[in-house]
């Protein structure tokens, strides 16, 4: 079952002289086991719904459902967050106990698993990230470094086997190598636990790269949502709200503004460097 | 949730009040306090209660946002009201039924005591309401600088309260990320005990401690980097001037002490 989102309104400060429509009539489907990518630029409401799907925050109108769970109930809720993974943006912050291994297994225990199998589950996932648990296991967290915080916290999100994972800008801050580091992890996970996944990230070759559908936020609404390919192909429309696209959309944009065919959905390098060769070599024929 | 703590209650404007140097502002205040003390029989109230009156209405702020800052103490005020008419036992007795007696003694006691706190209390927050916290510091600096001739930090003073300040909502928007991060990892700070709920908070305080010591040590190594060495010799960027609207202060406060002296003097 998937996580439904539906007609959901939300304001900051509702009732006080201050509020401001974050989020307006938004619907939304996040399957089993896909990749979802989330954009929209600084502002949009980008984080603010990502917040509604484990209940962190309430709408004001409109519906969460988690599987069968209704996030506007108390008790449901509790059961629902159980089954969304949420990282925040920079989660290692939030890193808090005196070992790797007993902060990565604090979310195991908070679903009360005893502490033998939370330990566990804890090596089973610091090993995922990529944190040898022989190694790193009783280590502090405040003495790891940057990159390495980062996934100490993710793996304590993973611990914890969400069915769905969902990640508030899990590269910001980091070098390439830690960006593809991260992104390989996400894959991984896929690949072993089956979890779908909602990233946010403005970064679009990222995204290109790896998400399988697209939704756009702009101004706390859902502009566009589609497969990844049909989302780049509007490349125009990302454009116009301020948002980057991927080099190779970017490169097709400019090449049809000089009346050279390039058709809208190549959004890949492998497949712009295809065509146009294939360009080439027809007008080489001419 | 967290979030919707107000601290510093400035209720931004450009009323004369708002305009007037936050030194005037806080002499005058301290002025005010003196006036409400002095006053001793409860019909003289009428002339710092106009007064207040009056310094609202110039301010433009909404009256309910004053008597809203009563709130907090409300319970205070109405025990304060209470156990001064229980125990006053001086003065003919108006009313006596069972054990309780209440003389009139009693009863204007205790709405003097209550009016006094309710003048005090609203003079005070009509102060923070017009100025903003760091105009505050500064006219207290300015104020304190003659203090520093005799080794007073009073230039430390402000900018330490300037900084904690300007951090206070820095850090309620990172414990309530810290929280929301944790609440995400299934931890739980609404149940259990005192003492359960205690240890719940750890896994908020450590984060947020470490986050505190490493912002103070960015914030110290940015103002060192910009050649920031204490207050010998430093300008600033706004002076602080006197104006006519404080001459007409000055005034306003002249004639206030004068009036209730004099009302003080002539009403029995």
């Amino acid at each position: 079952m998937p996580i439904v989102v539906e007609k959901l309104n939300y304001a900051y400060m509702q009732g006080s002289a201050i509020t401001k429509a974050a989020l307006t009539d938004i619907s939304l489907r996040i399957e089993d086991g896909e990749f979802l990518g989330l954009i929209g630029h600084t502002g949009s409401g980008k984080s603010t719904f990502v917040q509604q799907l484990n209940g962190l925050l309430q709408p004001n109108s409109g519906t969460v459902h988690v599987d069968e769970f209704d996030m506007a109930d108390k008790k449901q809720r509790m059961e629902g967050r159980k089954l969304v993974g949420m990282v925040f943006q920079y989660p290692e912050y939030q890193l808090f106990e005196e070992s790797v291994e007993k902060d990565v297994a604090f979310g195991v225990k908070n679903m009360g698993i005893g502490e033998e199998e939370a330990l566990e589950r804890a090596h089973e996932a610091m090993a995922l990230v990529g944190l040898a648990p022989e190694k790193f296991a009783a280590k502090s967290p405040f003495e790891l470094s940057g990159g390495e915080k980062r996934r100490a916290a993710l793996a304590g999100i993973i611990a914890m086997k969400p069915k769905y994972l969902v990640l508030d800008e899990p590269m910001a801050g980091l070098d390439p190598l830690g960006r593809k580091a991260i992104l390989d992890t996400i894959d991984n996970l896929r690949a072993s636990l089956g979890c779908a996944v909602l990233m946010v990230s403005h970064s679009m070759d990222d995204m290109a790269d790896r998400a399988e559908r697209i939704a756009v936020m702009n101004g706390g609404r859902l502009v566009m949502e589609g497969k990844t390919r049909d989302v780049f192909a509007q490349s125009e429309l990302l454009t116009s709200i301020g948002l980057d696209v991927p080099q190779a959309s970017r490169l097709g944009m400019e090449l049809r503004k000089r009346g050279i065919d390039i058709p809208e959905n190549i959004y890949e390098i492998e497949e712009m460097e295809l065509a146009l060769l294939k360009l080439l070599s027809k007008g080489g024929r001419a | 949730m967290i979030k919707d703590i107000t601290l510093g209650q400035y209720f931004p404007g450009n009323s004369a009040i708002h305009r007037l140097d936050p030194r005037t502002k806080l002499l005058g205040m301290i002025a005010y306090i003196v006036i409400v003390f002095l006053v001793t029989k409860t019909p003289v109230f009428i002339i710092p209660a106009l007064f207040a009156a009056i310094c609202i209405y110039l301010a433009r702020v909404p009256f309910g946002y004053v008597i809203r800052s009563l709130k907090p103490i409300r319970f205070l005020l109405v025990f304060m009201f209470i156990v001064n008419l229980f125990m006053v036992r001086t003065g003919k007795t108006v009313i006596a039924f069972w054990i309780i007696s209440i003389t009139d003694e009693a009863i204007k006691q205790s709405v003097y005591i209550t009016l006094r706190l309710v003048l005090l209390l609203v003079g005070t927050s009509l102060m923070t309401l017009t100025t903003t916290p760091i105009a505050l510091t500064d006219g207290l600096e300015r104020l304190l600088m003659p203090l520093s001739k005799i080794h007073f930090p009073a230039h430390e003073l402000a900018m330490m309260m300037t900084i904690a300040l300007r951090f206070i909502p820095t850090l309620i928007e990172e414990a309530d990320k810290i929280m929301k991060a944790q609440m995400a990892r299934g931890a739980d700070f609404e149940s259990g005990n005192l003492i359960k709920r205690a240890k719940n908070m750890i896994p908020i305080l450590v984060p947020l401690f470490v986050s505190a010591f490493r912002r103070a040590d960015e914030l110290a190594m940015a103002m060192e980097s910009r050649c920031y060495h204490g207050g010998e010799g430093r300008t600033r960027m706004n002076v602080l001037k006197f104006g006519c609207g404080d001459g007409v202060a000055a005034a306003a406060f002249a004639v206030l002490t004068a009036l209730t002296i004099a009302a003080q003097k002539l009403i029995p």
